[in-house]
């Protein structure tokens, strides 16, 4: 009960304006693939043409090796839950997710059977006999699964269906969701723009931006080693600190970079890409504070997030550069204190002028 | 400052009463009164009195409703309206559902049949009686013209006492099919376009779509259309005024139009008071059994 899904060269436009352009992905069976993207990028597009909502215009789409792109959306072997959950309104929760077995004349015990199976599961019991409106939206989440549970899908596609959930239900819908996975096997393709849901829930993420997919891979490798510029700033709470780089030498590491006059890092990544790097990343986690002059740079702290846990602080450089930093939750530490920054280059990432990102190897997973 | 205010009085909590509100719906209410109510009123009060346009005689109790019971021919009227409204409801709402159904889209040519469709309903009921005499006149109308093609004579609607009725309804449903079709375009837009996908995702036919999905979709609609219709039809007047006279034989005399005729030609204003009382009953109880129909299976 589980689909490979592959992706071949497809594009899509809506009249003039390309949404996708040439995509390929490949999907294995009983993955968890998550869309993970910018507003806009065309991840709820390429979920639809998956599904049958919307026409392949070029290239391909195989389900188990058999192209399915002509194919109308029933008979694709797919159930979708909509963002909305676009549940029948006038139809009770049992018919809800009774309607699409008869339609394709499931045996009625078998049905039954499945009805209560799935009832079982989300623990939608008591609801059954209830219409879509007397329901609450964590509820109408539940028979939304429950209507593509039931069907018993190759795939489950997911266009963002905990969005319009509070952050409690969110998080727990979440690990149900995982949960479902881990009991069905079933390929599951899961839209959002929300990098927590991502990394809590992928075995692979793809990273779609402006019309392409910029990375496919494990969470923490997308974490760890983003591939672009983009990666790197998209994902990760808080967003990663970009610095200019003015000048780039080989260093004791390996490239030792400038980014202005005062600062300077050392880096793990191998020094032969001299010449094309643009900028230097680094997340919070790998900036930590120190009393004045005791670190790479000065500065004062503009702005001072206290997260419970830890507290992230925003500090203005002598030079006028902002870096975001790691602080513990118990800091002393107030707006306007005086501070040093104290960068771990091996955390470092480099990206040319084209985005593409330098890792160094202590940054490997 | 603003911090400590005076406790609200509660006359002006957001759901009481205020009185300055009553001005916005004062100058509505006094033509609601004026042009409706008292009528009304006025109209109940006549039919308890023989009454002519000079005079307004004695109070006669029941004997306006007791000597309307007796008229053969307001019977009669109260059974033509009934299958007036037979004729012409069901078919309003059918009728206007299939337009409906097959305009929903947004394509030019929809919009322009649309458009067809509706423009009859903005013509007067003397063009309209117009056009439909011009299609029944005998050997040279429209309807005799295309039985000729087929070597046929066609049946003389508006002479036939079995067949003016029906023409009346034609003439009828031709002139009012424009607003069941936008309420039902209306609320065939209303339906989320999502779970139509889930429909299709779900393996739902055609057939299956429009019977499972789209017609319980827009069922208050539907109420609603019979609702509106019947009141409108029970007032039939114009057309069949125009088109047959009532006649033949009173055969397409309806209420309204005996009511005419007992109040203003044979100047009886209380009798006339006294039908255009049953008249109102009746459109109410209609109106009435509809909305408990249509409330009973009551589902969000
Ligand atoms: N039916 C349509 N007609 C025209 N343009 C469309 C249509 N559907 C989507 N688009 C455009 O395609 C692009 C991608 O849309 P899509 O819904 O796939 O974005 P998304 O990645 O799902 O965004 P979000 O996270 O906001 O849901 C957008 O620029 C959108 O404006
Ligand atoms: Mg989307």
């Amino acid at each position: 009960m589980s689909a490979e899904i592959e992706i071949r060269n497809v594009s899509k436009s809506f009249g003039s304006a390309k949404v996708l352009e040439n995509l390929s992905l490949s999907i294995p069976g009983h993955e968890f693939v998550v869309f993970l993207g910018p507003s806009g990028c065309g991840k709820s597009t390429l979920l639809r043409m998956i599904a049958g909502l919307e026409s392949v215009e070029d290239g391909e789409i195989l389900i188990n090796g058999e192209r399915i792109d002509h194919l109308p959306p029933g008979q694709r072997g797919v159930a979708m839950v909509f963002q909305s959950y676009a549940l029948y309104p006038h139809m009770t929760v049992r018919q809800n997710m009774t309607f699409g077995l008869e339609n394709i004349n499931v045996a009625k015990d078998v049905i039954d059977a499945r009805v209560a199976d799935a009832a079982r599961m989300l623990e939608i019991g008591h609801l059954l006999d209830r219409k879509p409106g007397q329901l609450s939206g964590g509820q109408r989440q539940r028979v939304a699964i429950g209507r593509a549970v039931v069907k018993e899908p190759n795939a489950f596609l997911f266009d963002e269906p905990l969005s319009n959930l509070d952050a409690a239900l969110r998080t727990r819908t979440r690990i149900e969701l995982a949960q479902l996975h881990q009991r069905l096997r079933s390929t599951m393709i899961f839209v959002t723009h929300d990098q927590i849901e991502a990394m809590t829930l992928a075995d692979r993420i793809v990273v779609m931006n402006n019309k392409k997919i910029e990375q496919i891979g494990a969470p923490m490798e997308i974490y760890d080693r983003p591939a672009t510029r983009f990666v790197a700033g998209f994902v990760g709470t808080p967003q990663m600190n970009f610095l200019d780089v003015t000048a780039a030498r080989p260093g004791a590491l390996g490239l030792s970079v400038a980014c202005g006059p005062k600062l300077s890092i050392d880096t793990a990544v191998a020094p032969d890409v001299a010449g094309e790097v643009a900028s230097l990343g680094i997340r919070a986690e790998a900036v930590s504070l120190a009393a004045p002059g005791e670190g790479q740079a000065d500065g004062v702290i503009d702005v001072l997030e206290r997260l419970g846990d830890r507290s992230l602080a925003h500090v203005r450089l002598d030079d006028g550069q902002m870096v975001v930093a790691n602080e513990s939750g118990q800091t002393r530490l107030g707006v306007g204190a005086r501070v040093a920054l104290r960068f771990d280059g091996t955390k470092a990432h480099l990206f040319d002028g084209a985005g593409k990102a330098y890792h160094g190897r202590e940054a490997a997973p | 400052m603003t911090a400590v205010q005076a406790p609200r009085k509660p006359s002006h909590g957001p759901h009481s009463p205020d009185w300055k509100n009553a001005l916005f719906v004062a100058p509505y209410l006094f033509f609601f009164v004026t042009l409706l109510v008292f009528p009304l009123f006025w109209g109940i009060w006549l039919s308890f009195h023989k009454a002519d346009t000079f005079s307004s005689g004695p109070f006669v109790g029941f004997g306006n409703y007791v000597r309307l019971f007796n008229d053969k021919v307001f019977l009669q009227s109260v059974g033509n309206t009934f299958y007036f409204v037979l004729l012409t409801v069901p078919t309003l709402a059918l009728i206007g559902l299939f337009l409906a159904l097959a305009l929903n889209a947004r394509t030019r040519t929809a919009t322009v049949l649309r458009s067809l469709f509706f423009f009859s309903s903005v013509l007067s009921v003397t063009i309209v009686t117009l056009i439909w005499r011009i299609v029944f006149i005998p050997q040279f109308g429209l309807l005799a013209t295309v039985y000729g093609w087929f070597g046929a004579t066609a049946p003389a609607f508006v002479s036939d006492p079995n067949l003016a009725m029906i023409a009346v309804a034609m003439a009828t449903i031709w002139w009012c099919l424009g607003l069941p079709m936008m309420l039902f375009l209306s609320a065939l837009q209303q339906i989320p376009g999502d779970i139509y996908e889930a429909a299709a995702l779900d393996n739902a036919s055609r057939w299956r779509t429009l019977t499972a999905i789209t017609l319980p979709s827009i069922k208050r609609t539907f109420a609603l259309v019979i609702i509106i219709q019947i009141v409108l039809q029970f007032q039939l007047f114009g057309q069949a005024w125009l088109m047959t006279r009532g006649g033949p034989n009173n055969v397409t005399k309806p209420i309204v139009l005996y009511i005419y005729d007992t109040a203003f030609r044979r100047w009886d204003l209380g009798l006339g008071a006294a039908a255009s009382e049953v008249l109102f009953v009746l459109i109410l109880l209609a109106a009435m059994a509809q909305y408990l129909i249509s409330r009973r299976k009551e589902d969000l």
